[in-house]
């Protein structure tokens, strides 16, 4: 792969040296360079390669170069969450052969069925964090970011190339920044705010852009919400998101890592505090957006693109089917908890699915007594991962149903059927929908939907 | 110069790879070109599958492709016979996937209102121009080491030559 330098891949020792993004450092550090300018191209090599139930067919690929072992099985994570449980004999053949895989090739960070959804396990493993980059068959690679690292997706056949040679060329992308601050609204997440955003610059807004959170906005939202900025940005098109680790940040990691790995989470913790990497205040940047967080409004994308956006109020009473609050975008212990909080006491008029994004945040939320209150109101419970996202099982829908979703895609048959229809929302507004029978923010249930 | 000549498929703006390729085929369909030719298109254009023929392209508008990172949704079009797709843009991974899956890929926004399904036009990758209607449309050229992986059929046999040649 060396053999692919940009226009300036020689001339790489620069005597002036520019303030730099987040992005643009992460990318220095993960191509061994004092700097790097957008337009760039790279030769990165990734701490972390992430591949899923997609392993199988990179493995597939991988067999047809004549390498033969992969090159840093360390650096390679696998997860089994698109569909996991599997759900026929032929998914469950495919697993098989990635069980096969990982004991062949000596892969150490291999997260089995019910862990959960690939982007929540490698943050709550440790095995991504600030200053680190990764690389993934996945398209919301972009997610990890909000732990100040760099992830971007790439397809089945560069993961192959990267099993084989260990690195991969990258455009160093300009950088829309988005300052934020204030403070949401009660009933308002960073759901309706990426909703919002989306609808106002489209499904392209971002795309080949590096998008970097900034403003003292972000240290009013906690860790759950801010995952939610950075995996979002997917759908503006972005190669990357990400913001600079905090105070919050280190809190979410130290007790995390704890949890995952307490036989080496102080050291850890140690790597990530000397790989982190934080902007230079007078970065440049291609674009910069403002938005006060109190002025944003409980938005809905409507079907079938994820830019279809309106306000909750004027979509409001729209029939809905069944409900999902799951997902990388919103399957997270806060979620499960807004929900569990307008369902409590409460009869459900409508199904609900509830899928925990990893066993962790499952176990917490029995803890906290959230999964008995949606049991109680009638809601189904899942294994932790993808589940119907993507239309592979455990919740699909059927002809002409409507589903309203916390998820981060409302695509023509993406929940497995063309005739159907999905809105998306942030989880309280699932429930309070499924309360309802119809979409309905939780304000609007005040009293009168009580069993 | 050598033009090619191809039949027209239109589709309009941000075409997601849900319905160039549905998902829920992902872990069952990968390798098999018939199974990956039949479901093309499948939730965008349910007559294109058996009516595509060896050669045809497809001529779309802005952010081609967005969505999963999911490869068949290149595939499915080199195995249905898809010899280009030409777009008003193209979404960042799927532009990534096609040329390391082979599949070329031509951003010119210009031509896209000229032309409608059934048309017919002309490729000439060498001067960069596409011809239609008595018009021609030129588009940028791509940069050599990516025309080298799109001769070679894409990254995977573009590294296996390059990692063979390295051993000699
Ligand atoms: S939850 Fe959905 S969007 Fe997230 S990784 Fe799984 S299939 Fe993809």
């Amino acid at each position: 792969m060396s053999s692919i330098t940009g226009p300036s891949g020689e001339a790489q020792s620069e005597a002036h040296w520019a303030p730099m993004t987040l992005t643009e450092k992460l990318l220095a550090r993960a191509s061994k360079r004092e700097s790097v300018k957008p337009g760039e191209i790279v030769v990165v090599e990734p701490d972390v390669v992430l591949s899923h139930d997609n392993s199988a067919a990179i493995w597939e690929i991988f067999q047809q170069l004549p390498h033969g072992k992969i090159r840093r099985p360390d650096r390679l994570a696998i997860t089994l969450d698109h569909a996991a449980p599997p759900p026929t004999a032929k998914h469950a053949q495919n697993h098989a052969q990635i069980r096969q895989l990982v004991r062949e090739q000596g892969i150490s960070k291999f997260y089995e069925i019910g862990r959960g959804i690939c982007h929540q396990v490698l943050c709550e493993e440790g095995v991504i964090g600030p200053g680190f980059t990764l690389l993934g068959a996945d398209s919301h690679s972009p997610h990890c970011g909000w732990l100040g690292a760099f992830g971007a997706g790439i397809g089945r056949s560069e993961v192959a190339a990267l099993w084989a040679t260990g690195e991969l060329w990258l455009r160093v992308p300009e950088t829309m920044r988005i300052v934020l601050t204030g403070r949401l609204k009660p009933g308002v997440t960073t759901k309706d705010l990426t909703i919002h955003m989306i609808g106002q610059l489209s499904s392209d807004g971002a795309t080949y852009l590096a998008v970097e959170f900034a403003g003292d906005g972000i240290s009013n939202l906690s860790p759950d919400a801010r995952a939610v900025l950075t995996n979002m940005m997917a759908e503006m098109g972005a190669k990357n998101a990400c913001m600079a680790p905090d105070a919050i940040t280190w809190d979410w990691l130290e007790s995390s890592l704890a949890r995952s790995r307490p036989q080496d989470a102080d050291e850890r913790l140690a790597t990530f505090r000397e790989s982190a990497l934080y902007p230079d205040a007078d970065a440049a940047c291609a674009v910069e957006h403002h938005v006060e967080l109190s002025a944003i409004e409980p938005m809905v994308s409507c079907p079938h693109t994820v830019d279809n956006v309106q306000p909750l109020s004027s979509v409001a009473h729209t029939r809905v089917d069944v409900g999902f609050i799951g997902t990388c975008t919103n399957g997270r212990l806060e979620d499960i908890a807004s929900a569990a909080d307008i369902v409590r006491g409460k009869r459900l008029r409508r199904r609900l699915l509830v899928i925990p994004a990893s066993s962790m945040v499952l176990r917490d939320a029995i803890e906290a007594g959230h999964i008995a209150a949606l049991l109680d109101a009638g809601a189904t419970i899942g294994t932790p991962g993808c589940g119907p996202c993507m239309g592979n099982h455990m919740g699909v829908l059927a002809p002409g149903e409507v589903c309203i979703s916390s998820a981060n895609r409302n695509f023509r048959g993406r929940m497995g059927q063309r005739d159907a229809e999905i809105y998306l929302a942030n989880p309280a507004v699932v429930a309070a929908s499924c309360v309802a029978g119809y979409l309905a923010h939780p304000a609007d249930l005040a009293g009168g939907e009580q069993a | 110069m050598t033009k090619t000549k191809h039949r027209v498929w239109k589709y309009g703006d941000k075409v997601n790879t849900d319905v160039i390729f549905p998902g829920k085929y992902t872990y069952t369909i990968s390798g098999d070109p018939a199974a990956l030719a039949r479901h093309a298109l499948e939730d965008l254009d349910p007559a294109f599958a058996s009516n595509v023929g060896i050669g045809d392209v497809i001529v779309a508008g802005r952010n081609w492709g967005n969505g999963s990172s999911r490869e068949q949704a290149v595939t499915c079009l080199l195995a249905a016979g898809v010899h280009a797709v030409i777009a008003a843009s193209f979404a960042r991974i799927y532009y990534r996937n096609a040329i390391n899956s082979g599949l070329l890929v031509i951003e010119c926004p210009q031509i896209v209102e000229a032309v409608a399904t059934g048309d017919e036009i002309e490729i000439d990758l060498a001067a960069t121009q596409l011809y239609a209607s008595g018009r021609s449309y030129g588009f940028p050229q791509l940069p050599g080491q990516v025309l080298e992986i799109l001769d070679a059929g894409g990254i995977i046999p573009w590294l296996r030559a390059n990692a063979l040649a390295d051993k000699q």
